[in-house]
């Protein structure tokens, strides 16, 4: 499912962080964006999970615009995303649970995501008897089962220690390469951003698309990515207003 | 209070049944003092009443421990015991299944809805002040009969508590796990039922507890006021047809009953709580 951005507006109350964005993103590409802390990241991933009215600008998930929440565009969150009182199977089935699939059927998908994020064995603990890694992997899951178009990704590795990270980054890599979405994923972690991303999209301090930048070799070893990282990392450095219009 | 540990609780150790010899004296000799420190209060009474100790507090009329024993084990031969202990209990239980289900409902309607809350807060703040007890007046006015009227006073005494900490517990759920729910394509009623009510138990369990206090002091007093039969309207006779020690076993019995009725809701809410951290070793 593809995503077209257009002069997109966007904030909470009276502030606005996003100030005519522009971004499209294709069938089944990976689209990382980074950008300064407070730049409006978040802001744009609540906006496209339809958890945000836009104040102005167009919004279209495959070519329709976007009107609230579809459990065709799925947000994964940083930390705290599970239910603590369900058990991991059970935070699995629930958005299976919520469009109506039988027990049954919703069990058995439910533990073969588990199984594929390499967490058998554990359907029931609860989340809090599990380490970082751990739930964000479950998060992964729960996201998944739920067969969205779209899965949007707010710095879901943000939390977690260098290790567990490029885990999860491989794994994150693994289970796309079996089922192909199209993903829009929020870091500021440059390095993560051209390692997952087939491009890399920068925001300014002004709520603007600062640079779109082609990750050279998108999940490979990153051996050419100096000349790309610069580039990522000197959009990131532009004041605002600074930039050529 | 212990209860059989749930299956969810890491497995922790027995309760040693042969512990340690110098931790075994330690608690023996604890127990000792606890159990001497019961018994020398219980001496003390038994001597200011014996002999009628005048000391500005006047023990000349104060049944003994003896007395009140023996009352107490006349009484439990009695019908009409039961009879008041089953009357205080229907009414304490039925008032505070209402609030609970009421309070529980206003709560979260007012916590989640601004035109709820527009409509019932200024009702609720109005009348939170009063204290239930102070209303048994408008509630013999009210209502036809006595036994309503109890129910009602004991109804509002539980129903405040509950509904003001469901409300503060709903309205202090992290808002991430509503976005979830929602960016699954849960819709208002499926957020409410699988992420409102469960993550607000803890609040509302706390709220029940501080509810069911509240709500035998108020069966109780409105039983002295008003009552036919009760524990509270029992006591307030006995008192004053001057059988002192009928009195004794009326506050031991409401003891008891307010006891087992708190510890049945705290281990429901325990278990309704099990996702919780919790210390290590406490009973769950």
């Amino acid at each position: 499912m593809t995503l077209w951005v257009e002069d997109l507006y966007a904030g909470y109350g009276r502030t606005t962080v996003l100030n005519g964005l522009e971004l499209e993103v294709g069938e089944r590409e990976i689209v990382v964006v980074v950008g300064p802390s407070g730049c409006g990241k978040s802001t744009l991933l609540r906006v496209l999970a339809g958890l945000l009215p836009a104040k102005g600008g167009r919004l279209l998930v495959g070519g329709v615009p976007v009107t609230g929440t579809s459990p065709d565009r799925a947000l994964v969150f940083q930390d705290d995303g599970l239910l603590p009182w369900r058990s991991v199977v059970r935070n699995v089935e629930l958005p299976l649970k919520i469009r109506g699939v039988p027990r049954q059927p919703r069990r058995e998908r439910a533990e073969s995501w588990i199984d594929r994020v390499g967490l058998a064995g554990y359907e029931r603990h609860l989340p809090r008897e599990l380490s970082g890694g751990m739930r964000q992997r479950v998060q992964l899951a729960r996201t998944l089962a739920g067969t969205p178009r779209i899965v949007l990704a707010d710095e879901p590795f943000g939390a977690l220690d260098a290790q567990t990270r490029v885990a999860m980054q491989r794994l994150l890599v693994d289970v796309w390469r079996a089922h192909p979405t199209t993903v829009v994923f929020v870091t500021h972690d440059v390095d993560e951003a051209l390692y997952l991303g087939d491009r890399v999209a920068v925001l300014g301090r002004d709520g603007t698309l600062a640079a779109v930048v082609q990750s050279p070799e998108p999940r490979e070893t990153g051996a050419a990515n100096g000349k790309a990282r610069a580039e990522i990392l000197a959009a990131m450095a532009e004041p605002a207003g600074e930039r050529a219009a | 209070m212990t209860t059989t540990a749930p299956e969810t609780v890491p497995p922790r150790e027995k309760p040693t049944s042969v512990p340690p010899p110098k931790d075994r004296g330690r608690r023996g000799r604890r127990a000792a003092i606890r159990a001497t420190s019961v018994i020398a209060a219980l001496g003390l009474w038994q001597l200011l009443t014996t002999i009628d100790a005048d000391l500005w507090l006047k023990f000349d009329r104060l049944p003994s421990p003896v007395e009140v024993a023996e009352d107490f084990v006349y009484q439990l031969g009695t019908p009409v015991y039961y009879h008041d202990l089953a009357d205080s209990l229907v009414r304490i239980v039925v008032g505070f299944l209402l609030a609970a289900v009421v309070g529980v409902a206003v709560g979260t309607a007012v916590a989640r809805s601004r035109s709820t809350s527009d409509v019932v807060q200024p009702l609720l703040e109005i009348a939170r002040p009063i204290p239930a007890i102070a209303m048994v007046p408008i509630a013999i006015l009210l209502f036809p009969t006595n036994e309503e009227g109890i129910i009602f006073i004991t109804f509002i005494a539980a129903f405040f508590p509950v509904a003001v900490s469901t409300r503060h517990a709903v309205r202090a759920l992290p808002v991430v796990w509503e976005d979830a729910v929602r960016t699954m394509g849960g819709s208002r009623a499926k957020v409410l039922w699988n992420v409102v009510l469960p993550g607000a138990r803890p609040g509302v369990f706390s709220g029940l507890s501080v509810g069911m206090g509240v709500a035998w002091i108020c069966v109780i007093s409105a039983e002295m006021i008003s009552g036919e039969y009760g524990v509270g309207y029992r006591t307030w006779q006995a008192y004053t047809v001057v059988d002192y020690p009928g009195v004794l076993v009326g506050m031991i019995t409401i003891g008891v009953l307010g006891w087992l009725t708190s510890a049945g809701v705290e281990v429901i809410g325990r278990r309704a709580t099990r996702w919780l951290p919790r210390e290590k070793g406490s009973v769950a």
